[in-house]
């Protein structure tokens, strides 16, 4: 599979009044492979729009340089800079940006009308992408008349009726209701399916990259923080950031002696099916889906609450001077105050944090 | 003694009937949650209770006085019932402090200035908002505002709070934490909390005692997080307090059949809630329950797999009818070998039998 | 909640005998002031003093003088909106959408034609280009030796030039805002379709405006039509009249009988149906056609290189601007300092004098700058208590006929400020109650009032209602009583809306001329009237004088106001 987009040392430095001079997006390199769908993920101003905007054309880089379909786009050495027109690609927004001055058939048409396509060919590809998107019938209708949904649907006929190589979903989802999201993320997949296109998908719900995506990467500050698949980065995150940003964590406390895991503050050793790398203490880090509860053999605690979700019940436990979060379905239930037993399965190790990273995880309140 | 007690109130707007004949006890010291889907009613309630609105029928009593009676023409106004009440948008006056948003229920209700600061203050301390008592409004976050709002519901009554959807405009995270913080305070205070929400979640996660009603203003269930999970009322809370599947199943010769054109076995134990006289049901499971076993006989192919971190959430395709399955991810191989295609056996675990809807 | 079933619900509650007083008393005072005006021009036309009579409206619709003022209108108004819109869209486009400098300097220069009022403005033009005599006239023909006057004011292009330099600062406002809440991605997403930046203005940006343009066009429309200043500085020397100037005339040259003062009447109602029927266009309009193009996520738009054409883009638009807003204030500014109207502007020629005298030797100018705050104020403060009443009455309490309340209380800002004159005069003057006021300052008084009602209204009522339900409700469940929840709750929440509709009032009454040219009398002249009857007495100097102090007024006052209706406590 040949690269669709090929970022390569991107860097983008604002400037501003207040703060001086700020680097959004730091060094970033990406190769996104054709027919891949790839998703950006991270706290809002960690620089993955700003990356976007890039690839499509609205912003200038400082440094570095863009490939499409292996043409080079944007390069600021070369001075080379194509306009957004020119790069061949659809794009969808988050507050939907078709045109209320147009029908249907007029929004979806526009790219083709642009390019001075046929009369009777615009038809037949405009009734083909509407039909794609389950817009039959809605030709003669305006915007204004039509649910989010369709609204967005609308600006997905538009994107891929001139049959783009690459798309660019700008959190195409966020202003829709969670129903209809859970619906429009299988139509994108759908279409991607159809159509064979290059998603780039930039989100700041983790939910939605993790069950969209091939290939995604969490951003932080500028930084790419690890690539990978959704399986992967939930599974084996890098590093403490990657770790509590997607989903749900865990974080413990805990003194290594001799290759046994106890908690600081005493108590009995956990029990773990990934044994650390190095005696003394550290951060035990693992997720509520790989903690389990049994009445038989484990680390000995107490549960102090039960609380029933939809999906699933919570359990809050008290291991050391850390509480944890375990996850279990609804079948077997523990009660309040019951004493039991817990394993841990699979946990990742990280360095004590020390006060200042601590303090600035704590101000920056985004994990 | 009640805290609380509506009898057979009866609202009705023009000729919508909101409510009617809707009785119900609140016991002192508890957190009782009001849950239903919008439009149910809930909402009513508690402004009945509070006294915006004049019922056209029924009693509503607190702490054994009697604050509305429609047959006696008893009505007590808003500020004479002595509650504390939070609203969804905080409804915190923009125009005054922290402090004196909290100090106004204590103005009203005629003390001094300098004998209400210890109690203002100690409002604040409760809800983590002591240094923020010069504060505007405005320079809060919405979290905050709700604290000060809920500082302000504690000065005008200790003893009874009337919470409308007060975590509803705040983020997830925040939500949670609220959440605790109210648990938190309940249980120093002893106070009563009657909690309005249509989110069935954070009910569970709050409330000693969850009431259901159903969209026709009437009362599904009354019982602990536990009882409604495990012993739903009937169809309808079922389906409320979390994503359900129905399944039609046909009782033949004491064994249990799918219900499709080909009817499949999948069991032969008729369980204890299965509808009396009845030979077809339908059978509600969560889709946590629904679990992928090869040996099982009933077989069903995947045709989604959306991975969502902690879980993996599935379509299936049974004989043609699509069904939600999930399963808590394992972080093994496992978790690849349930992809989009496979075909699998599935068994049912806890599942609850109701009688069969007519299709609509 | 704003169910009204629950309003209904829970409207019976106590404090109904206040809400119902305050009710009463707003029916009754908005009979007075705007129905009984209006319905006295109705009964004038068409009663004789006998019988009904529709001969005379007809004849006055028939009369060779009343149709040229008819044509005139309706050129003046058409031209001059059409050339505004144009000047307007355009500077709107180039500052919001291109890359050119000084933007916020320019932004600066379109606010400073609304703090002058227009007769002013009307009043230097005339000094520039008047005839072989305006200052700029004179200039320009002796440098390029010319003949004639390049351009003479008195005239009907004249009365079009200063009206569109006057009054696209509207269509620039409008535009411009719509270009700023327009949602960046709506253009963007037409980009990424492959339309080029020229292609997007013309397909896309545009149309979306053609709303806010077209709003903007129906405002100087209805302002061009009932404008008495612009056209009676310009106009009345040469004999060229516009409706209200015809009014106007016809009305002085009544000496107050009763045939005069008939004719006038039916004039207004001339003048009324074409106002109306604009007005409809643009209610039409308001309701219609409106697009949402709110912006979602806050992104600066793309913003279009001008490249080369940037700096001469920025010469021209400089140029244009001094000329149509500094030039006339220097002028006025300049013979106000000089020693006779007509003389050229060296140092030996500059002098305090016309100040000095103004004050000094002039009664009629000390008692109009009393008058004109006194006017001011007064009705800024009736306008403040009736109108926030109205708002809460018509918002709050919702009575049955609430939107007719409502429509007679704009009613009045939608009439012609002549219309509304000759209504107050006809009731005012002894026809009920025995009441006259006429002659005296209080049926400006009542004239103001009903005009500018409308302002306080709309903007308690906008505070009102941001005003949620839940707020009062929160009081009431903290122990207050629906009187103190309203005291302690609403009314400090739209204070700051109430003050600043205050001054909504209090700034156009300082600088009105229309209404009180037809109202004064001897000892009630009002700043305006007493610059225009400076400069028809020839005292152009002193008028000058007096205009530049009451610009300086206008823009003391508006700095107080931005001053005092700061958000002090954000909110």
């Amino acid at each position: 599979m040949s690269d669709q987009i090929v970022l390569e040392h991107v860097t983008k430095t604002f400037t501003t009044k207040e703060l001086g001079s700020v680097t959004a997006v730091d060094d970033f390199n990406l190769a996104v492979k054709k027919g891949e769908c790839f998703s950006f993920l991270g706290p809002s101003g960690c620089g993955k729009t700003t990356t976007l905007r890039m690839i499509a054309g609205f912003e200038d880089l400082s440094k570095g340089s863009i490939y499409l379909g292996g043409k080079l786009v944007s390069d600021k050495a070369k001075n080379i800079y194509i306009p957004p027109e020119k790069r061949n690609l659809g794009m969808v927004f988050q507050a939907f940006a078709v045109w209320p001055h147009l029908n249907v058939f007029e929004n979806v048409a526009f790219p083709l009308r642009v390019k001075k396509v046929p009369k009777d060919e615009i038809r037949k590809k405009v009734l083909e992408a509407m039909h794609y998107c389950n817009l039959d019938g809605l030709e003669k209708t305006f915007p204004s008349d039509l649910s989010g949904g369709q609204q967005q649907r609308i600006a997905l006929a538009r994107a891929i009726v001139v049959n783009p190589e690459a798309m660019l979903l700008d959190e195409p989802l966020s202003n829709l209701d969670p129903h209809l999201r859970e619906s429009m993320r299988f139509e994108i997949k759908r279409l991607q399916k159809e159509f064979g296109f290059t998603i780039i998908f930039v989100t700041h719900d983790q939910a939605e990259a993790m069950a969209l995506s091939d290939r995604m990467l969490i951003m932080d500050m500028g930084n790419v923080q690890q690539v990978g698949t959704p399986w992967e980065l939930y599974n084996n995150p890098k590093n403490r950031f990657v770790h509590s940003f997607l989903g749900q964590s865990n974080f413990i406390n805990v003194d290594v002696r001799g290759g046994t895991v106890y908690p600081v503050g005493g108590g009995k050793p956990i029990w773990v099916d990934n044994d650390p790398k190095h005696d003394g203490e550290q951060v035990l880090a693992c997720r509520p889906n790989m903690m389990e509860l049994s009445r038989e053999e484990g680390f000995p605690c107490r549960i102090i609450k039960r609380t029933f979700k939809t999906d699933f019940v919570e359990y809050l436990l008290q291991i050391g001077k850390d509480s944890a979060i375990v996850q279990a379905p609804h079948r077997v239930l523990f009660k309040n105050g019951e004493e039991c037993f817990l394993k841990i399965h699979n946990p990742s190790y990280y360095e004590k944090e020390s006060d200042e990273a601590a303090k600035e995880r704590e101000r920056r309140n985004v994990v | 003694m009640n805290k609380i007690e509506l009898k057979n109130i009866t609202v009705r707007y023009g000729d919508h009937t909101v409510l009617e004949n809707f009785s119900l006890n609140v016991e002192p010291g508890q957190i009782l949650g009001i849950v239903g889907p919008s439009g149910c009613g809930k909402t009513t309630v508690v402004r009945a209770i509070c006294g915006f609105l004049d019922p056209q029928e029924g009693t509503v009593v607190i702490n054994g006085n009697v604050m509305y009676d429609k047959a006696r023409r008893i009505n007590v106004t808003p500020e004479k019932r002595h509650l504390g009440v939070v609203f969804q948008d905080y409804a915190v006056w923009p125009h005054l402090t922290v402090y004196e948003n909290t100090a106004y229920p204590l103005k009203k209700h005629g003390m001094k200035k300098d004998e209400l600061r210890p109690q203002v203050e100690e409002a604040l301390r409760l809800v983590n908002m002591s240094n923020y008592a010069n504060y505007m409004p405005s320079q809060l976050s919405g979290g905050q505002q709700q604290r000060v709002a809920i500082a302000r519901a504690l000065t005008s009554s200790q003893d009874l709070l009337i919470m409308d959807e007060p975590i509803t405009n705040l983020d997830a995270k925040l939500r949670e934490q609220m959440l605790v913080e109210i648990r938190l305070l309940q249980e120093k205070l002893g106070t009563t909390i009657i909690y309005i929400t249509h989110d069935q979640e954070a009910a569970m996660q709050l409330c000693d005692k969850i009431v259901i009603m159903q969209p026709d203003g009437s009362i599904a269930q009354i019982g602990t997080d536990e009882e409604i999970i495990t012993h739903p009322a009937n169809r309808f809370v079922f389906s409320f307090v979390g994503v359900s599947n129905f399944l039609p199943v046909k009782k033949v010769d004491e064994k249990l059949y799918l219900d499709y054109d080909e009817k499949i076995f999948y069991s032969d134990a008729v369980p204890e809630d299965w509808p009396k006289g009845k030979d077809i049901a339908d059978m509600g499971i969560r889709p946590m329950d629904i679990v992928f076993d090869d040996e099982a006989p009933v077989k069903a192919r995947i045709v989604s797999a959306t991975f969502f971190g902690n879980i993996y959430s599935y379509f299936i395709d049974i004989a043609g009818h699509e069904y939600r399955v999930q399963r808590i991810t394992a972080g093994n191989e496992e978790d690849e070998k349930y992809a989009e295609g496979v075909v699998t056996g599935i068994r049912f675990l806890s599942c609850k039998y109701f009688e069969r809807e007519a299709k609509k | 909640m704003t169910n009204k079933d629950f309003l209904k619900l829970e409207g019976k509650k106590q404090g109904l005998s206040m809400d119902k007083i305050m009710t009463i008393f707003c029916y009754v005072a908005l009979i007075t002031v705007v129905i009984l005006p209006c319905f006295m021009i109705i009964y004038y036309t068409f009663w004789d003093g006998t019988k009904i009579d529709f001969e005379m409206f007809k004849s006055v619709l028939v009369q060779k003088e009343n149709l040229a003022a008819m044509k005139n209108t309706m050129i003046i108004a058409v031209i001059a909106t059409a050339f505004a819109t144009l000047v307007g869209v355009f500077f709107a486009w180039l500052l919001g959408r291109s890359d050119i400098p000084l933007k916020g300097f320019m932004k600066f220069l379109f606010s400073i034609p609304f703090m002058i009022p227009p007769f002013l403005a009307a009043m230097s033009w005339d000094m520039m280009f008047s005839g072989r005599g305006g200052y700029v006239n004179k200039l320009l023909m002796s440098v390029f030796n010319l003949a004639n006057a390049p351009l003479n004011i008195n005239s009907i292009l004249g009365i079009i030039i200063i009206e569109v330099v006057y009054y696209f600062p509207f269509v620039y406002m409008q535009v411009v805002s719509a270009l700023e809440r327009m949602d960046p991605t709506l253009e963007e997403s037409a980009r990424i379709a492959g339309a080029s930046q020229l292609y997007v203005i013309r397909k896309i940006t545009l149309p979306l405006t053609i709303p806010a343009i077209s709003s903007g066009m129906l405002l100087v429309l209805i302002t061009s039509l009932s404008n008495y200043g612009i056209p009676s500085m310009v106009g009345y020397s040469k004999g060229i009249f516009t409706l209200p100037t015809m009014i106007v005339e016809l009305m002085n040259r009544s000496g107050g009988s009763f045939t005069g003062i008939r004719e006038a009447a039916a004039l207004s109602i001339v003048l009324f149906i074409v106002v109306a029927i604009a007005l409809l266009l643009q209610r039409h309009l308001l309701t219609h056609g409106r697009y949402d193009i709110i912006k979602g996520k806050s992104m600066r738009p793309m913003l279009i290189k001008l490249r080369g054409a940037k700096y001469p883009l920025l010469i021209f638009s400089l140029a244009f601007l001094t000329l149509i807003v500094i030039a006339p204030i220097v002028m006025i500014i300049l013979v106000s300092f000089n020693r006779a109207y007509g003389l050229p502007f060296t140092r030996e020629n500059m002098t305090f004098i016309h100040y000095i005298n103004v004050f000094t030797k002039n009664a009629m100018v000390k008692d109009s700058v009393k008058n004109s705050l006194f006017l001011a104020f007064s009705a800024g403060t009736i306008c403040l208590i009736l109108g926030t009443m109205l708002a809460y009455v018509i918002y709050k309490v919702k009575p049955r006929g609430g939107t007719l309340l409502e429509m007679l209380a704009v009613l009045p800002y939608s009439l012609p400020g002549t219309v509304m004159s000759i209504g107050c005069i006809l009731a005012w003057s002894g026809a009920f109650f025995g009441i006259s006021l006429y002659n005296t300052i209080w049926i400006i008084l009542v004239a103001y009032v009903a005009r500018y009602l409308s302002y306080v209204l709309k903007s308690s009522s906008a505070a009102l209602q941001q005003v949620h339900p839940s707020l009062e409700e929160a009081a009431r469940s903290c122990g207050a009583s629906h009187y103190d929840a309203l005291k302690d709750v609403t009314l400090p929440l739209i204070k700051p809306a109430m003050l600043s509709g205050f001054f909504l009032v209090f700034l156009p009454c300082m600088r009105e001329l229309t209404t009180s040219i037809l109202l004064y009398g001897p000892k009630s002249r009002t700043l305006g009237v007493a610059i225009y009857q400076l400069r028809t007495n020839g005292q152009i100097n002193q008028a000058s004088a007096l205009s530049v102090i009451t610009i300086l007024l206008i823009i003391i006052m508006n700095n107080l106001v931005k001053y005092i209706t700061r958000d002090r406590r954000k909110y």
